[in-house]
């Protein structure tokens, strides 16, 4: 691990200015992530900026819907009792990522701001152009089992590994951001990005932007949702792929629906397509399997990942149905 | 006096139980000595080549940094040889590499250089300022590109009668012929131990030629062996305590490059060093189990009989040793093939060398036996424990002779009970718990009920305890507690007055703990021992007291400060008058295996049935219901033992469904780098697994009727869940893990 300064600011504003001038320093908060890329040498930050002290951990109801303050612990948002009447698909997403002791440490913010779990983005001997730009993508012509099958570029072809991030995107959510130049909204959808030839950004946020809170707005999706997430084994793995499902249902017909994929881009993959296929339709398989073809149009698999065109319409399939039976 | 209740076969609690829980209990890396500093590994980045430079100047003015020592400046060690010498060597384990010796790269991450300062921060970090060039070299770490260059392993070449030479009995290959048949491969990917103990080494010179080493080992006297040979020191001025060890499974039945690291860095800087490994580079330099590939060839007649096996295995070994394990043993032993061929080869790759682990090459072998014995019943229409019934062995076809003792057919019939074999359906895809597939299977596993030649030494303590002293490890499965039953039983003493000591070579000198043989060995010690003691002290308290000359020493009995007679309460020695006299009380035996088996086979069994559920759409296995029934002879503890069968299941769930570490062969790196690519069970892939003790004595492998668990809690358990998988759903894996892109 690198020597690096340590600066512990109380104000959202003093934080933000101490990232914003200095571009070898970084925000830290449960530090679950960024720990241990620190002592793989992958990140490098010459400054740390704790953000824990700042006031942003509360979780509340605002403006008809819930918003989550950027430092609240994942599993304080999993146990809380609003976000559980409100935003059950939320509570499994989370629940579903890491282990009991990560999410008491693993806040909001970060999770979003986890890199991405590429083997060649960890080890700093092999070609990485996340890592280290114009090395190459390792992956591309590598084991890339665990990698991505939509939005990839020749640059990359990781994989975003949030659970909590396929839920919010398919909740509408929205990403409140402090910066140097004031506060801005972020579309959930438009925060993370595609690799294209800058893999080395993961998000849209700008240098010194900070988040603050998440706004999830109200949606009658508070009983038929399933966040089905399939791994090698049964809890504390990264997804190979994962499906968000969200439904309103008039009976046997679906209202509304709202449909993510996890472990198969760079970023959590919303299917706004396939959610019109199912618009007005009964909720049998047979509807579910025409919405999954719809979203897997487009992808296309590497040597090792050819299974995740398989398995990600199946887990959608399986998701809608446990969204259903719920 | 209350008579005592008998110890061995209860559940009596880890005699360290308190100690584990508490944190009390010490590791290789907890020995916290005056001066101790902090050595961290620099690893070569290639896998094949020499290093050209090595620049260690920044590391060497980094902050508290004290010494980096590499093969430009490192000590020689008077034994030591450049690893790779002479790979043919018939003593295929116990070479430890030697460390910094030349500059030639024989695997990625071979240690280059040991930096040592007074903090692990600067050490590590100062570790990374080490820069190294290389001359690389094309390496070949793919075993599948690589099967063509397979070779006979030179210990067969030698002796046509080593467990891996080629085998043969009736026909050769005369399954090609048979009217039913089936030919398939099966592959096991490279699996690591990873115990949750780091690899671990503390190292201090006390003197330039007096070396002490609080190590992570499962042999206090191999590891003594291996490094007073490094450095030409007589095997006494050598110290290894290892009295926890914190899981191991195998990887630290060898010596290995980091432990001749840090006793060079420790010879440098002339203070005790402590060298720990990362989980990353517990991947590369501390062994594994090895990938192998594996073909059978069955016939059988259409009433269900085996009338030929070939069974061939090509697993890989490094450039530098060559590493064997008994793949195909199972196979020629279990069930009554009269034509049988065994064929075993070993492919060098530019990668560390592997070691045994847990169920070693028996594992491995099973899971290709045990599924083939399952293709086979399907093929037939049978009941795959019908088919195993119709072949069983009632003497060991291999050898001609009878068993000492087996009760697989006993464990059979109570495994079929408890895991509800009779809900199975001939028919794979039949069963279903909601949208899952559920299906059975099962696998069995048998291992060689070993025992090695052990010391063990005894005295009595003028406050009345008895003290017993071994080299042996408990890396832990209870051996300390359950040598405490023994001598419990032996002496007629509470066990709270016993304390048995293990886990230093100063002690008597005890095998390495591994393949499942330690109760088998040191039991028989420390009950020798016990017996001698009584011996002694009637023969010490006989001069002071007639009473004691006529008695028999097993009416000897241990009173409240003194010792007595059974059947003659008002005969007293005190403890206090007992150990003052002249030569003490202390006695030492030397413990031997008897004849005995030269006349029988001798082996454990055991057999594990698997419920598991399915997920068509997934392809996610769940095992829901897991039951392993053993035969291994006397059980000494119900409960240490339990405990052992089902970690050896659990082991089993990973080796089936999730372990598989990975290279790119393109670099010979793993990509698999820690818990989070190389997946092992988690809790909620672990159901509660049932265990079964048949229970019975095993006249002879020695006095206490013990056999061995340890390998056979593993062995059978990946295939029994293949199989189970099959009668799910129609679908046979036959390359482990069997995760759910391969079930989809």
């Amino acid at each position: 691990m690198n020597q690096f300064q340590y600066a512990r600011p109380s104000k959202p504003q003093a934080a933000i200015r101490a990232v914003a001038k200095d571009a070898n320093a970084q925000f830290i908060a449960g530090g679950t992530n960024l720990v241990d890329l620190m002592k793989r040498g992958v990140m490098t930050p010459q400054k740390l900026v704790d953000i824990n002290r700042l006031p942003l951990n509360k979780i509340e109801r605002q403006n008809n819907g819930l918003r989550l303050g950027a430092l609240a612990l994942n599993s304080a948002v999993a146990d809380d009792k609003l976000v559980r009447e409100r935003q059950p698909l939320l509570v499994q997403a989370l629940n579903a990522g890491a282990s009991a002791q990560l999410r008491n440490m693993a806040t909001v913010g970060g999770n979003m701001l986890q890199r991405t779990r590429c083997p060649y983005f960890y080890d700093t001997t092999m070609p990485c152009n996340k890592r280290a730009p114009g090395t190459g993508c390792g992956a591309l012509e590598g084991i890339n089992r665990m990698h991505a099958i939509f939005g990839f570029s020749d640059k990359c072809i990781a994989v975003h590994p949030s659970d909590m991030s396929v839920a919010l995107v398919a909740l509408d959510a929205t990403v409140l951001v402090s910066g140097p130049q004031g506060d801005r909204r972020i579309p959930f959808a438009d925060f993370h990005r595609l690799p294209g030839d800058t893999p080395q950004k993961d998000t849209n946020l700008e240098r010194g932007e900070l988040i603050t809170a998440v706004d999830i707005p109200d949606a009658p999706f508070t009983r038929h949702v399933s966040y089905y997430k399939v791994r090698e084994r049964a809890s504390y793995a990264f997804a190979l792929v994962s499906a968000a499902a969200a439904l309103e249902l008039d009976g046997n017909t679906i209202k509304a629906a709202r449909l993510a994929l996890g472990g198969v881009a760079h970023k959590p993959w919303r299917l706004t397509a396939a959610e019109q296929v199912l618009v007005g339709k009964p909720a049998t398989e047979a509807t579910f399997r025409q919405a999954a073809e719809v979203a897997m149009q487009g992808a296309k698999a590497f040597k090792y990942n050819e299974y995740k065109l398989k398995l990600a319409p199946n887990t959608l399939v399986q998701a809608l149905k446990t969204a259903t039976a719920a | 006096m209350k008579p005592l209740q008998k110890q061995i076969g209860t559940g009596m609690n880890r005699v360290d139980g308190r100690l584990k829980v508490t944190g009390a209990a010490t590791y290789a890396a907890e020995y916290e000595l005056p001066g101790l500093v902090y050595a961290v590994l620099v690893g070569s980045t290639i896998a094949k080549g020499r290093l050209a430079s090595l620049d260690t100047k920044a590391a060497e003015r980094a902050p508290g940094v004290l010494a980096v020592v590499s093969h430009l400046n490192a000590p020689k060690a008077p034994g030591a040889k450049p690893a790779g010498k002479d790979p043919s060597q018939p003593q295929t384990v116990g070479n430890p590499l030697a460390v910094f010796t030349d500059d030639k790269i024989r695997f990625n991450d071979q240690p280059i250089a040991v930096v040592v300062a007074d903090t692990l921060e600067r050490a590590r970090f100062a570790a990374g300022l080490v820069k190294a060039q290389y001359a690389q070299e094309a390496h070949q770490t793919n075993l599948e590109a690589n099967r063509p260059q397979a070779f006979l392993p030179t210990q067969a070449k030698k002796n046509p009668k080593s467990p891996v030479a080629d085998y043969q009995r009736g026909q050769v290959d005369a399954y090609k012929t048979g009217a039913l048949k089936l030919e398939a491969e099966y592959v096991i990917p490279t699996e690591v131990h990873h115990p949750m103990e780091l690899q671990a080494i503390t190292a201090h010179w006390e003197a330039p030629d007096r070396l002490t080493l609080y190590d992570k080992t499962q042999g206090t006297m191999a590891t003594r062996r291996d490094f007073a040979k490094q450095w030409g020191l007589p095997e006494e001025n050598v110290k290894v305590v290892a009295t926890f060890v914190g899981g191991a499974f195998g990887n630290a039945l060898h010596s290995w490059p980091h432990e001749s690291a840090a006793i060079i860095a420790a010879k440098v800087v002339n203070r005790p060093v402590k060298l720990m490994l990362t989980r990353e580079q517990m991947f590369t330099m501390v062994g594994y189990r090895p990938h192998t590939w594996q073909k059978i060839g069955m016939s059988a007649t259409a009433d269900g009989k085996i009338t030929a096996i070939t069974h061939e295995a090509t697993g890989q070994t490094s450039t530098y040793e060559e590493f064997t394990e008994s793949t195909l043993g199972q196979t020629r032993m279990m069930y009554q093939a009269p034509n049988l061929t065994t064929r075993y080869r070993l492919v060098a790759l530019d990668i560390g060398s592997p070691i045994w682990m847990r169920g070693p090459g028996e594992a491995t072998g099973a899971f290709a036996l045990e599924s083939a014995m399952d293709e086979m019943a399907h093929l037939l229409n049978l009941d795959p424990l019908e088919f195993r019934l119709r072949n069983y062995t009632d003497q060991d076809p291999e050898r001609n002779r009878p068993w000492s003792t087996k009760f697989l057919k006993e464990c059979y019939q109570a495994g079929a009970d408890r895991i509800g074999w009779s809900k199975r359906q001939l028919k794979p895809g039949m069963l279903r718990d909601g949208d899952w597939l559920v299906g059975y299977g099962m696998g069995v596993g048998t291992f060689g009920a070993h025992r090695g030649a052990s010391k063990a030494n005894a005295q009595l303590l003028p406050n009345g305890t008895v003290l017993l002293q071994s080299a042996v490890t408990d890396i832990g499965p209870g051996t300390g507690t359950a040598m405490t039953q023994i001598a419990a039983d032996t002496l007629g003493l509470d066990p709270a007055k016993i304390r048995f000591e293990w886990g230093n070579s100063s002690f008597a000198s005890a095998p390495t703990q591994g393949g499942s043989a330690i109760v088998n060995s040191v039991g028989p010690a420390v009950q020798e021992a016990c017996l001698a003691l009584k011996a002694k002290l009637r023969e010490l308290a006989a001069a002071g007291n007639g009473a004691f000359a006529a008695a028999r020493p097993e009416d000897v009995a241990f009173a409240d400060g003194h010792l007595t007679l059974n059947g003659n309460p008002a005969a007293r020695a005190t403890y206090a008058d007992l150990v003052k006299q002249a030569g003490g009380t202390a006695v030492a035996v030397d413990s031997k295996p008897g004849p005995d088996g030269q006349k029988y086979s001798m082996y454990s069994f055991s057999v594990h049935f698997a419920e598991v559920r399915v997920h068509p759409l997934t392809g996610e296995v769940r095992v829901s219901k897991l039951v392993s029934c053993a035969d291994a002879g006397t059980i000494i503890n119900e409960k240490t033992a339990g405990n052992q069968m089902k970690g050896g299941a659990v082991g089993g769930i990973g080796m089936a469904l999730m372990e598989h570490a990975m290279i790119d062969d393109r670099f010979g790196r793993y990509v698999t780098k820690d818990l989070a690519d190389y997946h092992v069970p988690v809790h909620a892939d672990a159901p509660a697994v049932e265990v079964f003790f048949v229970n019975q004595p095993d006249p002879h492998v020695n006095a206490l009727g013990t056999k061995g668990i340890g390998e056979i809690a593993t062995i059978g358990v990946a295939p029994a869940i293949a199989n189970a998988v099959f009668n799910a759903t129609g679908k046979r894996v036959r390359e482990l893990p069997i995760t759910p892109d391969k079930l989809i």
